[in-house]
């Protein structure tokens, strides 16, 4: 998001998800769709089907590979490399849109700069990609227009993860594939309300609507809504939160829906952190493992049985609507926090349901201005939509950027933190099932989808196996710098040569007690794609 | 879109220039049986054969690889200046048409061959005069295993082919049904395959083939006959990814979900968003007896237009209705973790948040919940615990 928002001023999908049909050329780079967002994967093998050009770079042999009309094998955290080396032939055989750049861009020339280390025999030797392919995808995406390019966690999830989207979005920009229908650069988010709650000022540095806290008129206009003041420091992130736990600044904490025992990057560190900490509230639909730590578990209810929004990848603010009353004697988790804001004397939470919450969003955030639960009515909104005869915004910055001008940033391509060695010889990457969902506290509660998939596995390559002696479905140790984790294998040519995937959806082999924490210095998100691990037998 | 006139049933309607005469009819609320063609569909006639399926382990080969398939045969319309009774489904419409759909010609041929249709299908009794009398017996003769007439089966009440039969009409001297006995699948996640009920309208084919591009489900000819399966033994074998389009399209209880099986028709559907991953879908949930029974992706108009994935689909009755959601508020107390009640609870927490300095507390919101929770969550370290360490899981 933090790349996005340099390059053009916003930090979401640019685009919405109907658009992809009409696209004639997809790119489709570090996102497994058909498995994180089946329904977004329908639509790119739809697409395929009815004559779109479909590039996917990934270097696992996914199930879009086999729609594809290209596929570049990149090696894991090579992406700047590829990206780079696709423009080096864009601007060297002159496929770029001249007046888009003219009159929409700036830096440009700094930038084309930058491109002359990328000799596509360095990018060929970085990326393992041969050059014949860097160039047939530079020529397919850069004419085939319409063209869209969608991303996911595969391209984020690296300590250079801001590099890759800039470079994304340099891609974008070079060819005028912005601003229009079925282009742009889109950015498939993982979680259902994953837009909402950076929308919503759950983040350590903005209020709704990306208003920033150091902003001092901004700040303002809070202070006086909410009738307090207000800290003008920005705060600390959620790796940083459980950081300074462990180092006892950080003495009590709320935590809501999350399971960061599963979740985060080496995950013993997560269970000292909690467990250092003085008071500890956990509220969640069950008692999971990170519920089981805490002072204070409160129960909340499942999106059945309360009312509210979620916006959803694409920017579309839709309803969700109370179908039951709560199991048991849980509440909704906005009922709870309220009912903690009151007790503790503050005045503003007092709300008589969440419609009345929605008004004083849509008083305070000027993108969500327009947004009342009455228009929402059976459809959805797409953000921004500032007033209340605004229809929305499906595409952003078709006149201008967000920021004004596109700003092209030049890069340099920089090696993932921690590769592979004598020691640690294999490279352990992360992915997602279409079967669960990130830590399982839902999907594994479903009969069905336990039995088609009851454990996690280590992804090997049959070379790698039979050179280790390990055949399919042993039980094998991989074991990484920061821990060991126990788990069967799958031999399987859709890993790579002296790679191998783990999902993280059981706390059984908790994948995250091996990967890497090292994080992105701009937007602090950690390296979960690349570490370096060795498989050991048992 | 250039706009072509027709006149149907004596209707006057504008359609774009390629529409069929049935989605005319259709856009203007004239019904014509259709049992192959849908909404979300394309049509019947592309639909091509496999070399082998599979039902269960029983494996057919095809053996007319020239055939086509050639529909349902029930959405016959007479179109003035045109020979013969052709289907709607096929049949674009043209400046000026007019069509009918109900004259003698249509209602004798409509209904041999929905009755044709019927003679291979345990719904013969839909016929029967005393279908009514039948229902007080329905929860026994459920548990028998084999399904033998409308009142028995899991999809009465909510199937297709009774709503066609219903407006067609059926003679009473239908000749009697014979149970065949064919393979009723029940050995994958999720949903049955009951091939005794199946009517070879190879809507679950396309679905599986044409909208989700995949070929879990196929068909082939064999002895005449059209004879629908999966690719593989096991659905899962198939390729299968259990999105359950094919099961939407069904029209009658050919395919059955398991967990709502004899529950009937829902009591009310409530359109929400699902909780799973950032595409948004529009799920109808259908309620009943104050629990969800099941879960329909909702069609025209929305991100994920009337499709779903298997978490969406078939993921959410068991976590929302799981034995193991948390009920009551826990407190530790010595080593563990106790039930307290919600007074006790929420002011343990006001104490305690309350008796630390800013910058030693956080909060970290949740991607799961609503944006007005999240809203309230940011407010809350905000205004009231002074901090701006609050933070969610977008990173992770």
């Amino acid at each position: 998001m933090a790349g996005l928002a340099a390059s053009f001023g916003a930090g979401a999908m640019t685009n919405s998800i109907d658009e992809i049909g009409h696209a004639r050329c997809i790119l489709a780079i570090g996102t497994n769709t058909t498995y994180a967002h089946p329904v977004i994967g329908m639509k790119v093998k739809q697409a395929s089907k009815n004559g779109a050009r479909l590039i996917v770079a990934n270097p696992r042999e996914i199930e879009l590979v086999s729609h594809a009309d290209l596929w570049l094998q990149q090696n894991p955290g090579s992406d700047v490399a590829l990206l780079m080396g696709m423009m080096r032939v864009i601007v060297d055989e002159g496929l770029c849109d001249r007046d888009f750049i003219e009159e929409r861009c700036e830096n440009y020339d700094a930038f084309t700069d930058s491109l002359k280390k990328f000799q596509l025999e360095r990018v060929e030797e970085i990326t393992g990609v041969p050059k014949d392919k860097i160039i047939e995808a530079a020529r397919v995406y850069a004419t085939d227009k319409p063209s869209t390019i969608l991303y996911a966690m595969g391209i984020t999830q690296h300590s250079h993860g801001t590099d890759n989207v800039i470079a994304i979005a340099d891609l974008a920009m070079l060819t005028g594939n912005v601003g229009k229908p079925s282009t742009g650069v889109n950015p498939l988010r993982g979680q259902n309300n994953v837009q909402g709650a950076c929308d919503m000022g759950a983040l350590p540095n903005v209020f709704t609507g990306y208003q920033g806290v150091v902003d001092k008129e901004i700040r303002g206009k809070f202070e006086d809504a909410w009738g307090t003041y207000l800290p003008r420091e920005p705060g600390l992130t959620l790796l940083e939160i459980l950081d300074a736990a462990h180092r006892k600044q950080i003495k009590a904490l709320y935590l809501i829906g999350e399971n960061p025992i599963l979740s985060d990057p080496d995950a013993r560190h997560a269970r000292e952190s909690l467990k250092a900490l003085d008071f500890f509230v956990v509220q969640d639909i069950f008692m999971s493992e990170t519920a089981q730590l805490a002072d204070v578990v409160l129960a909340s209810a499942t999106f059945a049985e309360k009312d509210g929004t979620f916006t959803n990848t694409d920017r579309r603010v839709q309803r969700v609507r109370k179908a039951l009353e709560p199991v048991g004697d849980c509440k909704p988790d906005w009922w709870i926090t309220c009912q903690i804001g009151q007790r503790m004397g503050r005045k503003g939470f007092d709300f008589g349901g969440p419609y009345q919450i929605m008004e004083e969003i849509s008083r305070l955030t000027p993108s969500y201005g327009g947004i009342t639960y009455e228009r929402l009515g059976d459809g959805g909104i797409h953000w921004p939509c500032p007033t209340k005869d605004h229809p929305g915004t499906p595409i952003l910055h078709t006149e201008r950027f967000t920021r004004g001008k596109g700003r092209f940033i030049p890069l340099e391509y920089r090696p993932p933190a921690e590769l592979p060695d004598d020691e640690y010889p294999l490279l352990l990457t992360t992915e997602r099932s279409r079967y669960h969902f990130h830590t399982g506290t839902m999907t594994r509660k479903v009969r069905g989808l336990t039995a088609l998939e009851g454990e996690g596995v280590v992804e090997i390559n049959p070379k790698d196996a039979s050179r280790l002696g390990i055949s399919d479905g042993e039980m094998v140790k991989v074991v990484s710098r920061r821990g060991a984790v126990m788990a069967r294998t799958k031999v399987t040519e859709v890993t790579p040569l002296k790679v191998v995937t783990m999902n993280f959806h059981f706390v059984e082999s908790p994948t995250n007690q091996l990967t890497n924490p090292a994080l992105d210095p701009v937007a602090k998100i950690p390296e979960f794609k690349v570490c370096a691990v060795r498989v050991e037998k048992i | 879109m250039e706009r072509t006139n027709v006149t149907i049933d004596g209707t006057r309607i504008a359609v774009d220039k390629g529409t069929t005469v049935l989605q005319a009819a259709l856009s203007a609320g004239i019904f014509i049986p259709a049992l192959c063609s849908h909404p979300h569909l394309p049509s019947s006639r592309q639909v091509k054969p496999f070399q082998v399926v599979y039902r269960g382990t029983d494996k057919l080969r095809n053996d007319d690889s020239l055939r086509e398939f050639e529909g349902c045969q029930l959405c016959l319309v007479k179109i003035d200046g045109m020979e013969g009774l052709p289907t709607a489904c096929t049949t674009q419409v043209a400046e000026g048409m007019v069509a009918r759909t109900n004259t003698p010609e249509i209602k004798q041929k409509r209904r041999e061959n929905l009755e044709a249709m019927m003679s291979e299908h345990p719904g013969a009794c839909l016929a029967c005069d005393r279908k009514e009398e039948c229902d007080p017996f329905r929860a026994s003769i459920r548990k028998a295993s084999v399904i033998t007439g409308c009142e028995f089966c899991p999809n009465n009440s909510k199937c297709e082919l009774q709503e066609v039969a219903a407006y067609v009409g059926i003679s009473d001297s239908l000749p009697a049904y014979e149970y065949k006995g064919l393979p009723d699948v029940k050995t994958d996640p999720f949903f049955e395959r009951n091939y005794n009920l199946c009517i070879a309208c190879t809507r679950c084919v396309r679905a599986c083939q044409e909208v989700r591009v995949n070929s879990a489900l196929g068909l082939v000819f064999q002895n005449g006959a059209v004879v629908i399966g999966s690719k593989a033994p096991t659905l899962e074998e198939s390729g299968c990814q259990f999105c359950g389009a094919c099961v939407d399209v069904c029209p009658t209880g050919a395919l059955t979900e398991w967990i709502n099986k004899w529950d009937g028709v829902a009591e009310r559907q409530v359109l929400s968003t699902c909780p799973y991953c950032g595409v948004g879908c529009q799920l109808e949930l259908q309620i009943k007896r104050d629990r969800i029974i099941g879960v329909s992706p909702k069609g025209d108009g929305t991100v994920n237009q009337g499709q779903a994935c298997v978490k969406g689909r078939f993921g959410v009755v068991e976590y929302v209705h799981h034995p193991d959601r948390l009920k009551v508020p826990y407190i530790r107390r010595g080593g563990g973790l106790e039930e307290a009640t919600w007074e006790e609870a929420l002011e343990l927490v006001a104490e305690r948040m309350g008796s630390y300095n800013p910058h030693e507390v956080a909060v970290i919101s949740s991607a799961k919940c609503t944006n007005e929770e999240n809203y309230v969550a940011q407010k809350f370290a905000r205004a009231v615990l002074g901090t701006n360490n609050i933070d969610h899981c977008a990173r992770l």
